[in-house]
């Protein structure tokens, strides 16, 4: 039997999980449900979202109201959800490929909206249900199925994305610095307004195997030595910043939320909610 | 009182061996991809095993003592 964190908020009928062995997506899901309990959402006000990848399997496994959208689409089915019922507290939990491949329009306007929701990326820069296609975060030059000779495109950096698209929350943690991505995601779940926490995490199956990182073991520890927290990243130069992993809340402001905007479009058209 | 101790679920364990890689008192190995407490004493109970795994395999859990 596992722990009672464990207990508590996934269905451990499911479990153990499918993930590969040193896969960050489980460890990653853990701890949202710390960060759940920390801040004292309730299960019955609480909904989880995801679209597809192996980081959306997520929601199988967590004991609360979830849903297993289609690919790309967890924020249009979030947005839905929250217009809804304002009340909610609505999580996004996607991967790399699902918020900015195929769900990247959805992404740009959602933080555009400020709605309020929380959307946390599993992001290992490569699409590891499908065996290891580059993403828009694969680091250029890195290698995928269906990048052999090197990917030649520029990696997205979905914090600053994100900040610049009009979220009012972005920020970055590690799978290895898990202490911090629970405290960062607590913050994240408290905003109000459209948040955005990216993970870096490990695919040791495929981004792995596939750029010579070595094993789960070796990826965290490059993790360790290459994460530099944003206020010290402000004094470093583009080139000393190469390669590096940039921690931190890039942003967090308070400005109109969308969905408290909409209530007053409804009363303004005299409906009611 | 209320007191930790480290407890592991080896049928849930995949052997990746973060919890032993990353545990600061080198209480833990990977024995046949299963993780063993090797040094239970050296624990330090700072849950850093817990926090990592990634399979939910090894935890600090609550015991009660007279
Ligand atoms: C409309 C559609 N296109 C393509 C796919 C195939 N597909 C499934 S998962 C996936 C990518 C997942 O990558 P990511 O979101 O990074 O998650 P990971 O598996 O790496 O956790 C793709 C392209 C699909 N399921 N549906
Ligand atoms: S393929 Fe990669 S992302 Fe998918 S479960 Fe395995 S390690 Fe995790
Ligand atoms: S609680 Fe800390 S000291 Fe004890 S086994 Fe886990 S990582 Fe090591
Ligand atoms: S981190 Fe978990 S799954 Fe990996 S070796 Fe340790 S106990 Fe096993």
């Amino acid at each position: 039997m596992p722990s009672e964190l464990v207990k508590r908020e996934m269905r451990t009928e499911n479990l153990p999980h499918i993930w590969c062995p040193g896969c960050s997506h489980g460890s990653v899901m853990r701890a949202l449900c710390q960060a759940i309990e920390n801040v004292g959402l309730e299960r019955k006000n609480t909904v989880i979202v995801s679209g597809i990848g192996c980081s959306s399997r997520a929601v199988g496994y967590l004991n609360f109201d979830t849903i297993h959208t289609t690919h790309g689409r967890a924020l249009a089915f979030a947005t839905g959800i929250k217009l809804a019922n304002p009340d909610l507290h609505v999580i996004v939990l996607t991967g790399d490929g699902d918020i900015s491949a195929i769900g990247g329009n959805h992404l740009i306007h959602a933080c555009r909206r400020n709605i309020g929701i929380t959307c946390i990326v599993m992001n290992n820069t490569i699409y590891g249900m499908t065996g290891g296609q580059y993403s828009p975060t694969t680091p250029t030059g890195d290698f995928g199925t269906t990048a052999p000779y090197g990917n030649i495109d520029k990696d997205f950096d979905i914090p600053l994305l994100a900040a610049s698209a009009g979220a009012t929350f972005a920020a970055r943690t590690t799978a290895y610095g898990i202490a911090q991505t629970i405290t960062v995601m607590e913050k994240a779940l408290k905003h109000k307004g459209f948040s955005v926490i990216d993970v870096a995490s490990i695919c040791p199956s495929y981004y792995g195997r596939r750029n010579k990182k070595g094993d789960a073991v070796k990826m965290l520890q490059w993790q360790k030595e290459n994460s530099v927290p944003v206020k010290m990243a402000q004094n470093m130069t583009a080139e000393e910043l190469k390669g590096m992993i940039v921690t931190g809340i890039f942003k967090d402001v308070e400005e109109p939320e969308y969905t408290e905007e909409y209530q007053k479009i409804i009363e303004k058209a005299g409906g009611k909610r | 009182m209320s007191m930790k101790k480290l407890v592991t679920e080896v049928t849930w364990c995949k052997g990746c061996g973060i919890c032993a890689a990353f545990c600061p008192r080198h209480v833990l190995e990977i024995v046949n991809d299963k993780v063993v407490i090797k040094d239970e004493v050296s624990c330090i109970k700072c849950g850093q095993c817990e926090l990592r795994c990634p399979d939910y395999a090894i935890w600090l859990q609550e015991v009660d003592h007279e």
